[in-house]
């Protein structure tokens, strides 16, 4: 790595003693030696362990649930069912007012993806809690399931979630997160070329070291320590005190030290239940999701589909630009409907753009729910706007990397949402781009500045 | 049949936090008996390095060496609250709410010191070695070991701060859109040069160019390796993975690592790591949030390379040999 100090040298003071130096992390010797303690690094006495059953359909109605054959199965101490869960169901961002609460910690008389959560056995070991799992018997009427975006959002599609009633979330306003700038048509009507695109991806893992999970342990003090690898202490202990009816100040937290996290674990998935197993049995429980379930249970990251329709002048002034962006959120919306509104604030991406439409969705299919992960409501976003870009320049002729220089925003631009640029860098980045990877582009390019224009 | 070359470019920026919810986060500071300091906080290290980082706010802001300095955190008994460490927000969040909690511990610091030296505490400084001293006189000094001990022992005072950092929730607008979703942005540029080989499909990415414009490098051997990890999980991302290979089938789904594809150190690039620092307005000591955007600009990179190398748009992720195969088939028959 190389620090090109050159650049914006006149906005910073080197003065400093400790920031800026490249200190050795204090936890560095303890991960590579082993000796970092991590919450699984616990065997408390009594400890049991918890497995989930899960649904085998992607939709499915459950008509009886027989636990008798698993409830005598050796080793098996309690098992819990929706009846159990004082306050089933939820929405982790009710704490910030974004809900219906649409999420049951344990399926109560549907189910609505495959790998859903239906029966909880705790057991003395993980092997037992396993067999009994296994034991467990569900009558299902399998129900129609709609997988595709488009097919959910056509009328008489199946219905995904009835605390929606509809397969999109309902935004304040409406359908979809809109942003309007300009006037995108008259933009369309003028330019010289205009392009339309569809951008797709499919969900992806965030595949951290150690997959997600808690210990919990009940106290002498009627109090329960979670210790927990959640990515928000707080967030987690709250929705956890909604969930189980219990006072906050009840529930210890303990976390912070996490063996990667990039966004998977900022649900509220297996603490809840585990708390409350521990409060039945009083015994402390661990309940820590095997790499299978890392991977097709807790949350991806969302497939999304983004649709970019461009208008784009011989001189490689972008003069318009619509975007419709599709977040597939699975079954429930976790943080989806913040991502894709996420995602409306980001586009139409670094570029000063005089006439801007979008429209972003957050749609519910019969699939794992999707959720945070690093770059949310962003990242796809970013693979469709440059891959844009760069058919763009080619429609017109134009080298990529000089057509976004044309339309490369900088200090004191309005963005599409409203605000003025701040501290602008783009330019400054192509520019050193152009030279570390010899892509030269006109000196007119490289003379240029993110400060505002005429400063 | 024949091995391709191609370059690709993508350009980027990146917000920080998530000011639509609303997004806060506290952190206490406080001195121990012998002068070493405590900061508390509920925000969580993922393996980033955020207790390193905030250690090392807290000592440049204080004017003490780094290990002096030992962060509690994410112990919601005894840290207060934080939102939680996702949305490039750990750094510039919790680093906000330090350095106000540092300065106010500082200044109790330096009240016990002005008392112990007879001076007004306006006249004093650190020297950032432990020490403290009079501005213009620096023979006059007291240690910061023997301020903690006054404070502590002698002049009855705590040696503590409190810091909170909010950014208050924006409410976007129903029909424009309007709103302020994040503070400052961070940048990047990445060129990626990839082979592709025509009769398989297969990428082999050559070497991935990465400019980032990240405000400040507090750590920067934190940030290479917060740069380097993300180039290569942005390639994976643009290569290899996926939970759904045929979505929206909900078929053959990977459910260990011999099934979920990810790059092996054989497949990496060379990889190019270039940092600029333009401070931002209101991040610590002019941070921005490198965590999350080091991962994006390689995907479009790589798709553009594709397409440079072979002449076919995959427009769908990831680009997988089988996607370039048919792509390149459909082009021949054209």
């Amino acid at each position: 790595m190389e620090l090109r100090k050159s650049y914006f040298a006149d906005q910073r003071k080197d003065d400093l003693h400790e920031i800026g130096q490249p200190r050795p992390r204090s936890d560095s010797p303890g991960h590579v030696t082993g000796k970092t303690a991590y919450f699984a690094d616990r065997n408390l006495p009594g400890m049991l362990h918890l497995k989930m059953v899960r649904s085998p359909h992607h939709h499915a109605r459950i008509r009886s649930i027989d636990t008798s054959e698993a409830q005598v199965h050796p080793g098996v101490v309690k098992i819990l069912t929706a009846k159990d869960v004082p306050h089933n169901v939820y929405t982790i961002l009710i704490l910030i007012q974004i809900g219906p609460e649409d999420e049951t910690v344990l399926a109560d008389g549907k189910v609505r993806w495959k790998g859903e959560a239906v029966v909880a056995v705790l057991a003395e070991t993980e092997r037992a809690a396993q067999e009994a799992a296994a034991k467990v018997k569900i009558d299902y009427e399998v129900l129609p399931a709609v997988f595709d975006m488009e097919e959910a959002l056509k009328p008489g599609a199946p219905v995904v979630n009835e605390y929606h009633g509809r397969n999109y979330y309902l935004y304040d306003s409406g359908e979809c997160r809109k942003v309007r700038f300009g006037d995108v048509e008259a933009g369309f009507a003028g330019a010289d070329h205009v392009l339309e695109q569809t951008y797709q991806s499919s969900p992806i893992e965030h595949a951290p070291t150690e997959t997600t999970g808690c210990i919990v342990a009940p106290e002498g003090n009627d109090r329960f320590t979670c210790y927990t690898n959640t990515q928000a202490m707080f967030f987690t202990l709250d929705n956890a005190s909604i969930i189980l009816q219990m006072p906050g100040n009840r529930l210890h937290f303990v976390g912070g030290t996490v063996g990667g996290g990039f966004g998977g674990k900022v649900d509220v998935i297996v603490e809840p239940i585990a708390i409350l197993g521990a409060k039945l049995t009083g015994r402390p429980v661990s309940f820590i999701y095997s790499r299978e379930e890392e991977m097709q249970i807790s949350s991806p990251r969302a497939a999304e589909k983004v649709v970019i329709k461009d208008g784009v002048m011989k001189d490689g002034r972008i003069v318009a630009r619509k975007v419709t962006g599709y977040t597939d959120a699975g079954a429930y919306s976790r943080h989806s409907p913040y991502g894709a509104q996420k995602g409306a604030g980001h586009y139409p991406g670094p570029y000063t753009i005089p006439n801007v439409w979008i429209d972003t969705y957050c749609v519910y299919t019969n699939r794992t729910p999707s959720s945070a992960m690093r770059g949310f409501g962003v990242t796809i976003g970013d693979f469709a706007l440059e891959v844009q870009m760069d058919k763009l320049a080619r429609l017109i002729g134009m080298d990529p990397l000089e057509f976004r220089f044309i339309n490369a925003y900088r200090d004191g631009d309005m963005k599409a949402h409203r605000q003025p640029t701040e501290g602008a860098a783009l330019i400054e980045c192509m520019q050193e781009a152009s030279r570390a990877a010899n892509w030269p582009v006109a000196e007119k390019f490289m003379a240029m500045s993110s400060h505002a224009k005429g400063a | 049949m024949a091995i391709r070359r191609g370059r690709g470019v993508a350009a980027i920026n990146y917000p920080t936090g998530m000011n639509l919810g609303g997004d806060p986060t506290q952190a206490l500071v406080h001195s121990t008996p012998t002068g070493n300091f405590m900061v508390t906080l509920s925000s969580v290290d993922l393996g980033q390095g955020m207790k390193q980082i905030m250690a090392q706010i807290c000592a440049e802001t204080i004017g003490v060496p780094t290990d002096r300095v030992v962060v509690d955190t994410a112990d919601t008994d005894t840290g207060p609250h934080c939102m939680g460490t996702f949305a490039s927000r750990g750094t510039h969040r919790a680093g906000n709410a330090v350095i106000q909690a540092a300065r106010e511990a500082r200044q109790v610091m330096l009240e016990v010191a002005a008392e112990e030296l007879e001076v007004n505490a306006s006249d004093l400084d650190t020297d950032g070695q432990g020490n403290i001293l009079v501005k213009g006189a620096p023979q006059r000094s007291i240690s910061i070991f023997d301020v903690a001990l006054s404070a502590h022992f002698k002049r009855g005072r705590s040696i503590s701060g409190r810091g909170m950092f909010l950014i208050p929730r924006s409410y976007p607008d129903k029909e424009t859109g309007a709103m302020k979703p994040s503070t400052c942005y961070a940048h990047a540029c990445t060129v990626a040069e990839v082979e592709v080989d025509d009769e398989t499909g297969e990428v082999t990415v050559l070497t991935v160019k990465n400019v980032f414009e990240i405000g400040r490098a507090l750590n920067p051997k934190m940030v290479e390796q917060q740069l380097v990890g993300g180039s290569w999980m942005g390639i994976s991302h643009a290569l290899y993975e996926t939970t759904e290979p045929y979505y929206p089938d909900r078929d053959h789904g990977g459910t260990d690592f011999n099934q979920y594809l990810m790059p092996g150190p054989g497949d990496l690039a060379q990889t190019e790591i270039i940092v600029l620092e333009r401070p931002s307005a209101d991040g610590p000591f002019g941070a921005k949030g490198p965590g999350e955007m080091c991962a994006n600009p390689q995907i479009p990179a790589v798709a553009n390379a594709v397409f440079d190398a072979v002449g076919v748009r995959i427009d769908t992720l990831p680009i997988t040999p089988e996607r370039i195969l048919r792509a390149l088939k459909a082009q021949a028959s054209n």
